[in-house]
Protein backbone atom coordinates (compact mmCIF):
# COMPACT_ATOMS: atom_id res chain seq x y z
CA UNK A 1 0.00 0.00 0.00
CA UNK A 2 1.65 3.41 -0.58
CA UNK A 3 2.00 5.96 1.78
CA UNK A 4 -0.23 9.39 1.51
CA UNK A 5 0.70 12.40 3.62
CA UNK A 6 -1.39 14.59 4.52
CA UNK A 7 -1.05 17.97 5.09
CA UNK A 8 -1.92 19.61 8.55
CA UNK A 9 -4.89 21.79 7.23
CA UNK A 10 -6.52 18.87 6.19
CA UNK A 11 -6.16 16.39 8.92
CA UNK A 12 -9.28 17.51 10.96
CA UNK A 13 -10.76 15.23 8.02
CA UNK A 14 -8.69 12.01 8.56
CA UNK A 15 -8.89 11.64 12.60
CA UNK A 16 -5.53 13.83 12.99
CA UNK A 17 -3.44 10.97 11.03
CA UNK A 18 -0.70 12.89 9.41
CA UNK A 19 0.11 9.56 6.93
CA UNK A 20 -2.24 7.31 5.43
CA UNK A 21 -2.19 3.94 3.92
CA UNK A 22 -4.53 3.45 1.31
CA UNK A 23 -3.93 0.74 -1.95
CA UNK A 24 -4.42 1.01 -5.72
CA UNK A 25 -2.60 1.09 -8.72
CA UNK A 26 -2.80 4.68 -9.85
CA UNK A 27 -2.57 7.96 -8.42
CA UNK A 28 -6.68 8.21 -9.21
CA UNK A 29 -7.50 4.68 -7.66
CA UNK A 30 -5.68 5.52 -4.13
CA UNK A 31 -7.37 9.81 -4.11
CA UNK A 32 -10.62 7.57 -4.55
CA UNK A 33 -10.43 5.38 -2.27
CA UNK A 34 -9.23 7.65 0.23
CA UNK A 35 -12.34 10.18 -0.35
CA UNK A 36 -14.62 7.67 -0.56
CA UNK A 37 -14.66 4.73 2.06
CA UNK A 38 -11.30 5.61 4.02
CA UNK A 39 -12.00 9.41 4.93
CA UNK A 40 -15.10 10.64 3.24
CA UNK A 41 -14.64 13.82 4.68
CA UNK A 42 -11.58 15.01 2.59
CA UNK A 43 -13.69 14.58 -0.77
CA UNK A 44 -14.84 18.26 -0.56
CA UNK A 45 -12.00 19.63 -0.14
CA UNK A 46 -9.96 17.69 -2.77
CA UNK A 47 -12.10 17.10 -5.69
CA UNK A 48 -14.79 19.81 -7.07
CA UNK A 49 -18.12 19.01 -7.05
CA UNK A 50 -17.29 17.67 -11.19
CA UNK A 51 -14.66 15.34 -9.40
CA UNK A 52 -11.77 17.08 -10.46
CA UNK A 53 -8.41 17.99 -8.02
CA UNK A 54 -8.85 21.10 -6.78
CA UNK A 55 -6.53 23.79 -8.33
CA UNK A 56 -5.17 24.68 -5.51
CA UNK A 57 -4.34 20.97 -4.49
CA UNK A 58 -1.19 19.63 -6.08
CA UNK A 59 -0.57 16.40 -5.71
CA UNK A 60 3.12 14.47 -5.86
CA UNK A 61 4.49 10.93 -6.50
CA UNK A 62 7.66 11.40 -4.53
CA UNK A 63 9.00 14.55 -5.61
CA UNK A 64 7.30 14.93 -8.53
CA UNK A 65 3.95 17.26 -9.64
CA UNK A 66 1.64 14.45 -10.91
CA UNK A 67 0.55 17.02 -13.43
CA UNK A 68 4.29 16.39 -14.91
CA UNK A 69 3.60 12.85 -14.99
CA UNK A 70 0.53 11.13 -16.31
CA UNK A 71 -1.61 13.01 -13.80
CA UNK A 72 -4.28 10.56 -12.12
CA UNK A 73 -3.32 8.04 -14.35
CA UNK A 74 0.44 8.27 -13.04
CA UNK A 75 1.28 4.59 -11.67
CA UNK A 76 2.28 4.00 -8.27
CA UNK A 77 3.91 1.48 -6.54
CA UNK A 78 4.08 0.29 -2.72
CA UNK A 79 6.96 1.65 -2.03
CA UNK A 80 5.86 5.25 -3.44
CA UNK A 81 5.12 8.32 -0.78
CA UNK A 82 1.78 10.47 -2.32
CA UNK A 83 2.10 14.06 -1.01
CA UNK A 84 -1.18 15.83 -1.24
CA UNK A 85 0.33 19.78 -1.07
CA UNK A 86 -2.30 22.77 -0.56
CA UNK A 87 -1.51 26.09 -0.75
CA UNK A 88 -1.62 27.83 2.58
CA UNK A 89 -1.12 31.64 2.79
CA UNK A 90 -0.54 32.43 6.42
CA UNK A 91 2.67 35.02 7.12
CA UNK A 92 1.97 36.86 10.07
CA UNK B 1 34.20 57.24 -20.26
CA UNK B 2 31.34 58.97 -18.46
CA UNK B 3 32.42 62.55 -17.36
CA UNK B 4 31.74 61.84 -13.57
CA UNK B 5 32.46 58.45 -12.54
CA UNK B 6 30.41 57.05 -9.17
CA UNK B 7 32.55 56.63 -6.47
CA UNK B 8 33.11 53.08 -5.34
CA UNK B 9 30.76 52.03 -2.42
CA UNK B 10 33.13 51.13 0.37
CA UNK B 11 32.55 50.32 4.27
CA UNK B 12 33.91 52.37 7.25
CA UNK B 13 35.74 51.46 9.65
CA UNK B 14 32.57 50.70 11.76
CA UNK B 15 31.25 48.32 9.11
CA UNK B 16 34.24 46.98 9.26
CA UNK B 17 34.46 45.66 12.75
CA UNK B 18 30.64 45.08 12.63
CA UNK B 19 30.60 42.61 9.83
CA UNK B 20 34.66 40.66 10.70
CA UNK B 21 33.03 37.33 10.76
CA UNK B 22 31.44 37.82 6.94
CA UNK B 23 34.63 39.22 5.73
CA UNK B 24 36.51 36.73 6.58
CA UNK B 25 34.68 34.19 4.83
CA UNK B 26 36.07 33.78 1.28
CA UNK B 27 32.61 33.70 0.00
CA UNK B 28 31.47 36.78 1.69
CA UNK B 29 34.12 39.21 1.85
CA UNK B 30 34.37 42.71 1.34
CA UNK B 31 33.20 42.33 -2.38
CA UNK B 32 29.99 40.48 -0.99
CA UNK B 33 29.38 42.64 2.12
CA UNK B 34 29.65 45.91 -0.42
CA UNK B 35 26.84 43.97 -2.88
CA UNK B 36 24.96 43.50 0.90
CA UNK B 37 25.16 47.14 1.33
CA UNK B 38 23.87 48.36 -1.93
CA UNK B 39 21.23 45.36 -2.32
CA UNK B 40 17.76 47.24 -1.66
CA UNK B 41 15.46 44.48 -0.39
CA UNK B 42 11.12 44.85 0.08
CA UNK B 43 9.98 43.15 3.12
CA UNK B 44 6.01 42.35 2.33
CA UNK B 45 4.72 42.62 5.67
CA UNK B 46 5.95 42.97 9.08
CA UNK B 47 4.81 39.91 10.75
CA UNK B 48 5.59 37.04 11.23
CA UNK B 49 7.68 36.02 8.57
CA UNK B 50 8.70 39.44 8.03
CA UNK B 51 9.74 39.68 11.85
CA UNK B 52 12.80 37.02 11.48
CA UNK B 53 13.69 38.37 8.00
CA UNK B 54 13.96 42.56 9.19
CA UNK B 55 15.80 41.49 11.65
CA UNK B 56 18.55 39.23 10.17
CA UNK B 57 18.91 41.10 7.11
CA UNK B 58 19.38 44.10 9.00
CA UNK B 59 22.18 42.36 11.14
CA UNK B 60 23.87 40.85 8.33
CA UNK B 61 23.90 44.66 6.40
CA UNK B 62 21.67 44.72 3.75
CA UNK B 63 21.93 48.25 2.83
CA UNK B 64 18.13 49.42 1.95
CA UNK B 65 15.23 47.35 3.88
CA UNK B 66 11.80 48.80 2.28
CA UNK B 67 8.55 47.62 4.75
CA UNK B 68 5.00 47.22 3.98
CA UNK B 69 2.77 47.43 6.69
CA UNK B 70 -0.56 49.15 7.55
CA UNK B 71 -1.70 47.67 10.73
CA UNK B 72 -0.69 48.49 14.61
CA UNK B 73 0.72 46.05 16.78
CA UNK B 74 -1.95 43.41 18.76
CA UNK B 75 -1.25 41.76 22.12
CA UNK B 76 -1.73 38.51 20.21
CA UNK B 77 1.20 39.31 17.85
CA UNK B 78 3.96 39.05 20.33
CA UNK B 79 3.87 35.47 20.25
CA UNK B 80 5.79 35.33 16.89
CA UNK B 81 6.68 39.07 15.67
CA UNK B 82 9.94 39.22 17.39
CA UNK B 83 10.69 42.42 16.04
CA UNK B 84 7.93 43.92 17.90
CA UNK B 85 7.87 43.81 21.88
CA UNK B 86 5.41 44.35 24.71
CA UNK B 87 5.35 48.32 24.91
CA UNK B 88 5.20 48.37 21.07
CA UNK B 89 0.99 47.21 21.54
CA UNK B 90 -0.81 49.87 19.50
CA UNK B 91 1.90 51.31 17.67
CA UNK B 92 2.43 51.25 14.10
CA UNK B 93 3.83 47.89 12.89
CA UNK B 94 6.28 49.87 10.84
CA UNK B 95 7.29 51.92 13.37
CA UNK B 96 7.97 49.68 15.63
CA UNK B 97 9.96 47.75 12.94
CA UNK B 98 11.93 50.55 11.76
CA UNK B 99 13.18 51.08 15.76
CA UNK B 100 14.09 47.43 16.44
CA UNK B 101 16.49 47.49 12.53
CA UNK B 102 18.01 50.62 13.70
CA UNK B 103 18.89 49.58 17.49
CA UNK B 104 20.80 46.18 15.64
CA UNK B 105 22.09 48.23 12.68
CA UNK B 106 21.88 52.11 12.53
CA UNK B 107 23.64 51.61 8.86
CA UNK B 108 20.68 50.25 7.45
CA UNK B 109 18.17 52.58 5.58
CA UNK B 110 14.50 51.80 6.08
CA UNK B 111 11.95 53.02 3.54
CA UNK B 112 8.33 52.65 5.08
CA UNK B 113 5.18 52.26 3.08
CA UNK B 114 2.46 52.64 5.49
CA UNK B 115 0.01 51.36 2.93
CA UNK B 116 -1.16 48.38 1.80
CA UNK B 117 -0.36 46.04 -1.19
CA UNK B 118 -2.73 46.93 -4.22
CA UNK B 119 -2.53 46.65 -7.70
CA UNK B 120 -2.67 50.24 -8.35
CA UNK B 121 0.66 51.03 -6.23
CA UNK B 122 2.77 47.42 -6.38
CA UNK B 123 4.57 47.87 -9.61
CA UNK B 124 5.21 51.67 -8.60
CA UNK B 125 6.93 50.54 -4.87
CA UNK B 126 8.49 47.36 -6.05
CA UNK B 127 10.40 48.89 -8.73
CA UNK B 128 12.95 50.50 -6.61
CA UNK B 129 14.03 47.13 -5.34
CA UNK B 130 15.84 44.44 -6.06
CA UNK B 131 14.43 41.52 -4.14
CA UNK B 132 11.13 41.23 -3.10
CA UNK B 133 10.27 38.54 0.17
CA UNK B 134 6.82 37.69 0.65
CA UNK B 135 5.78 37.52 4.27
CA UNK B 136 1.91 38.30 3.51
CA UNK B 137 -0.75 36.55 5.18
CA UNK B 138 -3.58 36.60 2.48
CA UNK B 139 -3.81 34.77 -0.94
CA UNK B 140 -4.68 38.22 -2.92
CA UNK B 141 -1.71 39.63 -2.11
CA UNK B 142 0.19 36.57 -2.36
CA UNK B 143 -0.87 36.64 -6.27
CA UNK B 144 -0.53 40.43 -6.39
CA UNK B 145 2.99 39.79 -5.24
CA UNK B 146 4.10 37.12 -7.80
CA UNK B 147 2.71 38.91 -11.02
CA UNK B 148 4.25 42.16 -9.99
CA UNK B 149 7.27 40.43 -9.44
CA UNK B 150 7.24 38.76 -12.73
CA UNK B 151 6.29 41.78 -14.83
CA UNK B 152 8.75 43.30 -13.01
CA UNK B 153 11.33 40.48 -13.50
CA UNK B 154 12.40 40.35 -9.62
CA UNK B 155 13.18 37.45 -7.64
CA UNK B 156 9.90 36.62 -5.30
CA UNK B 157 11.47 35.24 -2.07
CA UNK B 158 8.16 33.14 -0.59
CA UNK B 159 7.28 31.34 2.29
CA UNK B 160 4.00 30.53 4.18
CA UNK B 161 2.77 28.76 7.22
CA UNK B 162 0.11 27.57 8.55
CA UNK B 163 0.06 26.11 12.18
CA UNK B 164 3.29 23.62 12.02
CA UNK B 165 4.19 23.49 8.94
CA UNK B 166 5.95 25.84 5.81
CA UNK B 167 6.74 26.31 2.24
CA UNK B 168 9.29 27.96 1.30
CA UNK B 169 10.34 28.65 -2.35
CA UNK B 170 11.95 31.32 -4.79
CA UNK B 171 9.55 32.15 -7.73
CA UNK B 172 10.21 34.53 -10.78
CA UNK B 173 13.65 33.88 -11.35
CA UNK B 174 14.77 33.97 -14.85
CA UNK B 175 13.75 30.49 -16.27
CA UNK B 176 12.46 29.82 -12.78
CA UNK B 177 9.01 29.02 -11.74
CA UNK B 178 6.22 31.35 -10.40
CA UNK B 179 4.15 31.44 -7.43
CA UNK B 180 0.96 30.15 -10.40
CA UNK B 181 2.97 27.30 -11.79
CA UNK B 182 3.05 26.06 -8.60
CA UNK B 183 -0.85 27.08 -7.51
CA UNK B 184 -2.57 28.19 -10.86
CA UNK B 185 -5.61 29.06 -9.06
CA UNK B 186 -6.06 30.21 -5.03
CA UNK B 187 -8.61 27.73 -3.17
CA UNK B 188 -11.94 29.75 -2.65
CA UNK B 189 -12.58 31.87 0.44
CA UNK B 190 -13.34 30.06 3.21
CA UNK B 191 -12.01 26.87 2.63
CA UNK B 192 -8.17 27.32 3.98
CA UNK B 193 -8.09 28.26 6.73
CA UNK B 194 -5.84 31.78 8.03
CA UNK B 195 -3.35 31.61 11.12
CA UNK B 196 -5.96 34.03 12.66
CA UNK B 197 -8.82 31.41 12.31
CA UNK B 198 -6.24 28.31 12.47
CA UNK B 199 -3.91 28.90 15.06
CA UNK B 200 -0.14 28.96 14.23
CA UNK B 201 3.26 27.91 16.79
CA UNK B 202 4.74 30.74 17.02
CA UNK B 203 8.08 29.44 16.03
CA UNK B 204 7.41 28.59 12.96
CA UNK B 205 7.82 31.66 11.52
CA UNK B 206 11.09 32.00 12.85
CA UNK B 207 11.95 29.14 11.10
CA UNK B 208 10.54 29.52 8.00
CA UNK B 209 11.27 33.17 7.99
CA UNK B 210 14.97 32.77 8.18
CA UNK B 211 14.76 30.27 5.11
CA UNK B 212 13.73 33.21 3.02
CA UNK B 213 16.39 35.57 4.46
CA UNK B 214 19.13 33.04 3.25
CA UNK B 215 17.84 32.83 0.22
CA UNK B 216 17.61 36.71 -0.05
CA UNK B 217 21.36 37.02 1.33
CA UNK B 218 22.07 33.91 -1.40
CA UNK B 219 20.69 35.81 -3.97
CA UNK B 220 22.45 39.13 -3.06
CA UNK B 221 25.80 37.37 -2.97
CA UNK B 222 25.24 35.49 -5.78
CA UNK B 223 26.52 32.09 -3.89
CA UNK B 224 25.06 28.59 -3.83
CA UNK B 225 22.23 27.34 -5.23
CA UNK B 226 18.60 29.43 -4.96
CA UNK B 227 15.66 27.43 -3.82
CA UNK B 228 14.56 28.05 -7.47
CA UNK B 229 12.40 25.22 -8.79
CA UNK B 230 11.85 23.91 -5.53
CA UNK B 231 9.39 23.81 -2.83
CA UNK B 232 10.84 23.05 0.73
CA UNK B 233 8.51 21.78 2.93
CA UNK B 234 8.43 21.92 6.62
CA UNK B 235 7.09 19.89 9.38
CA UNK B 236 7.62 21.25 12.41
CA UNK B 237 5.81 18.67 14.59
CA UNK B 238 8.03 16.14 12.79
CA UNK B 239 11.17 18.13 12.22
CA UNK B 240 11.24 17.32 9.00
CA UNK B 241 12.32 19.09 5.98
CA UNK B 242 11.50 17.44 2.11
CA UNK B 243 11.76 18.91 -1.06
CA UNK B 244 9.99 19.14 -4.40
CA UNK B 245 10.20 19.68 -7.86
CA UNK B 246 8.55 23.04 -9.04
CA UNK B 247 8.10 23.03 -12.82
CA UNK B 248 7.54 26.03 -14.60
CA UNK B 249 4.41 25.54 -16.46
CA UNK B 250 4.67 26.53 -20.27
CA UNK B 251 0.74 26.84 -19.76
CA UNK B 252 1.36 29.57 -17.13
CA UNK B 253 -0.84 33.03 -17.58
CA UNK B 254 2.02 35.17 -16.67
CA UNK B 255 5.18 33.37 -17.07
CA UNK B 256 4.23 30.77 -19.57
CA UNK B 257 5.23 30.81 -23.02
CA UNK B 258 1.96 32.77 -24.38
CA UNK B 259 0.83 34.87 -20.98
CA UNK B 260 -2.24 36.33 -21.35
CA UNK B 261 -1.81 38.65 -18.15
CA UNK B 262 0.28 41.51 -19.36
CA UNK B 263 -0.62 43.90 -15.88
CA UNK B 264 -1.96 43.26 -12.83
CA UNK B 265 -5.42 42.75 -12.57
CA UNK B 266 -7.77 42.80 -9.32
CA UNK B 267 -6.39 39.95 -6.84
CA UNK B 268 -9.92 40.21 -5.09
CA UNK B 269 -12.18 39.45 -7.75
CA UNK B 270 -9.47 36.88 -8.74
CA UNK B 271 -9.74 35.33 -5.17
CA UNK B 272 -13.31 35.82 -4.97
CA UNK B 273 -12.81 37.67 -1.89
CA UNK B 274 -14.82 40.62 -2.87
CA UNK B 275 -18.19 38.29 -4.63
CA UNK B 276 -20.31 37.79 -1.24
CA UNK B 277 -20.18 34.35 -0.67
CA UNK B 278 -23.07 32.85 -2.01
CA UNK B 279 -25.95 34.40 0.49
CA UNK B 280 -27.64 31.40 1.09
CA UNK B 281 -30.88 31.04 3.17
CA UNK B 282 -29.23 29.95 6.01
CA UNK B 283 -31.28 31.63 8.68
CA UNK B 284 -28.99 33.41 11.25
CA UNK B 285 -30.33 33.94 15.23
CA UNK B 286 -28.61 36.22 17.55
CA UNK B 287 -26.66 35.15 20.76
CA UNK B 288 -29.05 37.42 22.48
CA UNK B 289 -31.96 35.13 20.98
CA UNK B 290 -30.27 32.38 21.58
CA UNK B 291 -29.61 33.06 25.11
CA UNK B 292 -33.46 33.95 25.67
CA UNK B 293 -34.92 30.36 24.79
CA UNK B 294 -32.34 28.59 26.65
CA UNK B 295 -33.82 30.85 29.54
CA UNK B 296 -36.93 29.80 28.44
CA UNK B 297 -36.75 26.01 28.25
CA UNK B 298 -37.39 26.24 24.75
CA UNK B 299 -36.55 22.46 23.10
CA UNK B 300 -33.31 22.84 20.60
CA UNK B 301 -30.12 21.39 20.13
CA UNK B 302 -27.17 23.86 20.34
CA UNK B 303 -23.90 22.66 18.31
CA UNK B 304 -20.26 24.13 18.95
CA UNK B 305 -18.67 22.73 15.93
CA UNK B 306 -15.38 24.32 17.14
CA UNK B 307 -11.93 22.18 18.09
CA UNK B 308 -11.98 20.55 21.74
CA UNK B 309 -9.10 22.98 22.68
CA UNK B 310 -11.00 25.64 21.69
CA UNK B 311 -14.21 24.62 23.74
CA UNK B 312 -11.95 24.35 26.49
CA UNK B 313 -10.95 27.82 26.48
CA UNK B 314 -14.73 29.18 26.97
CA UNK B 315 -17.64 27.67 25.98
CA UNK B 316 -22.00 28.24 26.12
CA UNK B 317 -22.67 24.65 29.14
CA UNK B 318 -25.82 23.99 27.26
CA UNK B 319 -23.93 23.46 23.90
CA UNK B 320 -23.08 19.99 22.32
CA UNK B 321 -19.39 19.74 21.18
CA UNK B 322 -19.76 18.04 17.62
CA UNK B 323 -15.76 19.31 15.55
CA UNK B 324 -17.01 20.59 12.12
CA UNK B 325 -14.68 17.68 10.84
CA UNK B 326 -16.99 15.21 12.54
CA UNK B 327 -20.33 16.28 12.03
CA UNK B 328 -20.55 14.14 8.78
CA UNK B 329 -19.95 10.87 11.03
CA UNK B 330 -21.79 12.25 13.66
CA UNK B 331 -25.36 13.43 12.13
CA UNK B 332 -26.60 10.30 13.57
CA UNK B 333 -26.77 11.73 17.18
CA UNK B 334 -29.19 14.22 15.91
CA UNK B 335 -32.93 13.85 14.76
CA UNK B 336 -34.27 15.28 11.76
CA UNK B 337 -36.65 17.22 13.39
CA UNK B 338 -35.07 18.65 15.88
CA UNK B 339 -34.53 22.35 16.13
CA UNK B 340 -30.61 22.90 15.63
CA UNK B 341 -28.00 26.14 16.16
CA UNK B 342 -24.89 25.97 15.59
CA UNK B 343 -22.12 28.07 16.77
CA UNK B 344 -18.28 28.12 16.14
CA UNK B 345 -15.94 31.27 16.97
CA UNK B 346 -16.69 33.78 14.54
CA UNK B 347 -19.64 32.09 12.22
CA UNK B 348 -17.81 30.88 9.54
CA UNK B 349 -17.31 27.18 10.06
CA UNK B 350 -21.08 26.92 11.80
CA UNK B 351 -22.68 28.36 8.77
CA UNK B 352 -20.39 25.27 6.82
CA UNK B 353 -22.02 22.82 9.35
CA UNK B 354 -25.71 24.37 8.66
CA UNK B 355 -25.11 23.90 4.74
CA UNK B 356 -24.06 20.21 5.48
CA UNK B 357 -27.01 19.66 7.95
CA UNK B 358 -29.29 21.09 5.84
CA UNK B 359 -28.41 19.06 2.76
CA UNK B 360 -28.04 16.07 4.78
CA UNK B 361 -32.03 16.87 5.27
CA UNK B 362 -32.02 18.23 8.78
CA UNK B 363 -34.86 21.12 8.04
CA UNK B 364 -34.64 23.87 10.88
CA UNK B 365 -31.12 24.64 11.07
CA UNK B 366 -29.92 28.19 12.00
CA UNK B 367 -26.08 29.89 12.50
CA UNK B 368 -25.52 32.07 15.67
CA UNK B 369 -24.44 35.63 13.71
CA UNK B 370 -20.71 36.05 14.82
CA UNK B 371 -20.31 33.13 16.80
CA UNK B 372 -18.65 32.82 20.28
CA UNK B 373 -17.22 36.49 20.16
CA UNK B 374 -20.83 37.65 19.94
CA UNK B 375 -22.07 35.57 23.15
CA UNK B 376 -18.94 37.16 24.98
CA UNK B 377 -19.92 40.92 23.53
CA UNK B 378 -23.27 40.17 24.00
CA UNK B 379 -24.43 37.83 26.42
CA UNK B 380 -21.91 36.72 28.97
CA UNK B 381 -18.49 38.64 28.48
CA UNK B 382 -16.76 36.31 31.52
CA UNK B 383 -16.58 33.70 28.21
CA UNK B 384 -12.96 34.66 27.12
CA UNK B 385 -12.24 36.30 23.20
CA UNK B 386 -9.73 34.38 21.69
Amino acid sequence: MAKILIPTPLRQFTGGSDAVNVSGGTVGEILAALTTSVHPGLRTNLFTPEGKIRSFVNVYVNDEDIRYLEKDSTAVKDSDTISIVPSIAGGR
Amino acid sequence: MSAVAAPPVTLTPEEIRRYSRHLILPEVGMDGQVKLKQAKVLLVGTGGLGAPMALYLAAAGVGTLGLIDFDVVDESNLQRQVIHGTSDVGRKKIESAEASIKEINPNVRVVKHETALTSDNAMEILKDYDIVADGTDNFPTRYLVNDACVLLKKPNVYGSIFRFEGQASVFAMEDGPCYRCLYPEPPPPGLVPSCAEGGVLGILPGTVGLIQATEVVKLILGIGEPLKGRLVLYDALNMKFRELRLRKNPECPICGTHPTIHKLIDYQQFCGVVAEPPKSTLPEIDPVEVKAKIDRGDKFVLIDVREPHEHQIGNIPFAKLIPLGDVAKRMNELNVGDEIVVHCKSGVRSAKAANLLRESGFKNVSNMKGGILAWSDKVDPSVPKY
